[in-house]
């Protein structure tokens, strides 16, 4: 029933839609910051899959780490989110292209 | 007394080089003609020494350069052909000296010109006198050196520098067969020393060294390559272009270099190394053919000439090829006699040139002077004199060595011989004794008989030259009556011991004997041919009736001949103008600005900033773009790692990395 095969598929197949969530999007950034937190939540999961299927402690506690580590990423980007929609009053991706080479 | 002759030029040029602002201008002519005058006093003593008592000295001063085998000294041989040449060499420097002092007189540089010719003179001597080919070659290239000099002594006319640079180039031509002769004779005889060499000469009559595969004969290729030197040196036909535009210089200096000595170097080269070039059949065939037609290049152009100094220059390279083909001969010791004689009435003629022109306010065109025989007695008489003793009238000086060379010719295409080239010569030759006749007539009938064509004002200032100038004109005047007579005997008298060991002929080509029991009507030919000649220029001169203006092929001949047969625009076309293209568009414009710099700092240069600006446009600014190129890279760096970690295909890191960069470009 636990087929290891699925839990890596799982994992990766929300890895990867995440990547193709941050591709495809090019207006919202919002949705990147989701997208991004998505790929935590891949990661996590392959984690604690592995650590389960290795039993090993180990990957429980990368994944409980990676959880505070998102929370704090999250929260700085919504802030840095909110002082740059506080500043251009637009959040659409398109636009952010000041730094080009 | 044998050093000192050779190091007092030296003297007097370094002194009135350097000093000549503190000695002015009499003080360096005074002290630099007392320096040469001294040099004749004490070769002519060497001459007695040497020729008439038969001792040769050699001298060796100090050792120059030492390595390996080949071992160099200063050192200084004095045989018979060396004396000669040094009578030669002082005694025309020495007049001309004497002659330029007044030449010049109105001149700024005086003291430079006196320091080039004593220069010249020195690097002449030094010319003559080595005992070994290296120590030549040092004379042989600073002779050419003095005569860039020389020639260019008025360095503000283009004129003159574009003949000194051409007298320089060309000589130049010459003396990079000479290089070539003296290493190969390095590599042959191992040595360099004319005493080793001409002793072991005939031990290499056969001997083959390979070069790019081809067997050479080691004393054939030597023979000609030296001959190439002489050729550029003595103008011969196909390096003449120099010789006739050198006359930009001063006279004296055409007199000096162009009619006594810098030219002769080549001759006396080939007379030098006559114990090498004997062993040659095919170089001594070499000297017979190009001899013979420089001779009659040389006269036919003279002849249609209309520059005074041209004419004469012209002569002069027809008298070297006379001298050249003697040598082809197998007489050197007549062509060292032809080429004394003609050092004497050449030198004449070419200061009387100078006279006239100086007379005339430094005009040359001979169509534009006539009569002067009313206003210029004395310089038509030694003109008169050259002239005559030029064309072989006989028992002058050019009769007895002139007539010689003819008669030699004649022996070998008469007698069962079998000589087939000498037949050449002598008809070349005789033709050449014609032309040479003619040349010199119309030069004297244009210069003094002719109708006046000198302007009014010219003429009011014509005068005789002061006696300073005619002293020398009057000295060689008696030499160009008596030295062939007087010196008849020694040079080339039967059975005449006064070469010595200077000079080598083997027994099979000695003709010298037969030429003397020649039949006499033979003998008459010359004799009638320059006759001719006068009668001829005379005559076409005088007539007053001039038909042959008016035949198209008469003009379009003497347009040809007149245009010295086209060598110089030919040259000029086919030569000069593509090599400097050649420099210019392939080896300039092509590889150095082009090639080499595209793939190196220029093309550097370019390509950096523009591969730059591609790169730099990847960066746009939009996040997902630089996401695309996150995962992109992740992407390749995995498939990387998995083709090199699975050895199934022939693609290895570089290859990828360089379709990256591809891939960038």
């Amino acid at each position: 029933m636990y087929e290891q095969v699925n839990y890596i598929n799982t994992s990766t197949l929300l890895f990867l839609i995440s990547i193709i969530g941050i591709f495809l999007n090019q207006r919202n950034i919002l949705v990147m910051l989701m997208s991004l937190e998505m790929m935590f939540l891949a990661v996590s999961f392959n984690f604690i899959f592995s650590s389960i299927l290795l039993d090993d402690i180990a990957g429980q506690i990368f994944s409980l780490l990676i959880l505070t580590v998102a929370a704090a990423e999250s929260s700085i980007g919504l802030a840095i989110l909110v002082i740059y929609y506080r500043i251009r009053s637009v959040i659409t991706v398109e636009l952010m292209t000041l730094m080009s080479g | 007394m044998y050093i000192t002759l050779i190091w007092l030029p030296l003297l007097g040029s370094l002194v009135s080089g350097f000093g000549g602002r503190w000695l002015g201008r009499y003080g360096a002519n005074i002290f630099s003609t007392t320096c040469v005058i001294s040099s004749l006093i004490l070769s002519l003593l060497i001459f007695y020494e040497i020729g008439l008592c038969g001792v040769t000295c050699q001298l060796s001063l100090a050792s120059w350069i030492n390595v390996g085998s080949l071992s160099v000294k200063w050192g200084f041989m004095f045989d018979s052909v060396t004396a000669v040449m040094l009578v030669v060499i002082t005694s025309i420097s020495s007049l001309v000296h004497l002659y330029s002092i007044s030449y010049m007189e109105t001149d700024p540089h005086c003291p430079r010109f006196m320091a080039y010719l004593e220069i010249f003179t020195f690097f002449m001597l030094i010319l003559v006198t080595a005992d070994n080919v290296l120590q030549m070659f040092l004379g042989w290239e600073g002779v050419g050196l003095a005569s860039y000099l020389l020639i260019n002594f008025w360095f503000t006319r283009l004129a003159a520098n574009q003949s000194a640079i051409k007298a320089l180039i060309v000589n130049r031509v010459g003396d990079f067969g000479l290089s070539l002769a003296i290493f190969t004779i390095f590599y042959v005889f191992s040595s360099v020393e004319y005493s080793t060499i001409f002793s072991i000469v005939p031990f290499f009559q056969y001997y083959y060294f390979s070069f790019l595969n081809f067997k050479i004969n080691s004393i054939t290729a030597i023979g000609l390559l030296l001959f190439v030197g002489a050729v550029g040196k003595s103008a011969q036909l196909g390096l003449h272009t120099w010789l006739p535009d050198a006359m930009e210089g001063p006279t004296p200096v055409s007199a000096l270099i162009h009619a006594a000595t810098m030219v002769t170097a080549g001759v006396f080269l080939i007379i030098r190394f006559s114990p090498l070039i004997e062993y040659s059949f095919f170089v001594l065939r070499t000297l017979i053919i190009f001899g013979a037609m420089t001779a009659i290049f040389g006269a036919m152009t003279g002849a249609f000439q209309n520059d005074l100094k041209r004419v004469i220059a012209y002569s002069t390279c027809s008298q070297l090829g006379y001298m050249i083909f003697a040598c082809g001969l197998s007489c050197y010791n007549v062509s060292m006699f032809h080429l004394t004689n003609h050092a004497f009435f050449k030198a004449l003629l070419f200061l009387s040139a100078g006279s006239i022109i100086h007379a005339v306010s430094d005009e040359q065109d001979m169509r534009k002077m006539g009569s002067l025989i009313k206003i210029l007695p004395l310089s038509y008489s030694v003109i008169l004199i050259g002239s005559l003793a030029l064309t072989g009238f006989p028992f002058l000086t050019g009769f007895f060595s002139k007539d010689f060379i003819l008669e030699i010719a004649q022996v070998s295409s008469y007698s069962n011989l079998n000589n087939n080239f000498s037949g050449l010569a002598c008809w070349l030759g005789s033709l050449a004794v014609f032309f040479t006749a003619f040349y010199s007539f119309r030069l004297l009938y244009l210069t003094f008989i002719n109708n006046c064509n000198v302007s009014r004002v010219k003429i009011s200032l014509i005068h005789e030259s002061n006696l300073l100038m005619l002293i020398p004109l009057i000295i060689l005047a008696l030499g160009s009556i008596f030295i062939g007579y007087l010196c008849k005997d020694f040079f080339i008298g039967p059975g005449t011991n006064f070469w010595g060991v200077s000079i080598f002929n083997l027994p099979s080509y000695t003709n010298q004997i037969e030429a003397e029991y020649l039949p006499v009507k033979i003998k008459w030919l010359p004799f009638f041919l320059s006759t001719l000649g006068i009668i001829l220029a005379i005559f076409l001169n005088i007539s007053i009736y001039r038909w042959y203006k008016n035949v198209q092929y008469y003009n379009f001949l003497t347009f040809l001949i007149s245009k010295k047969w086209y060598w110089d625009s030919l040259y000029g076309k086919f030569l000069i103008r593509p090599i400097l293209n050649f420099g210019y568009s392939v080896s300039f414009k092509n590889l150095d600005r082009g090639f080499i710099e595209i793939i190196g700092p220029y093309g550097l240069m370019k390509i950096i900033p523009s591969w730059a600006g591609m790169l730099k446009k990847i960066q746009t600014g939009q996040i997902t773009h630089y996401l695309f190129f996150t995962v992109l890279g992740l992407c390749f760096f995995s498939i990387v790692l998995f083709l090199t970690s699975a050895n199934h295909l022939f693609i290895s890191v570089p290859f990828i990395l360089y379709s990256v960069l591809l891939f960038f470009i």
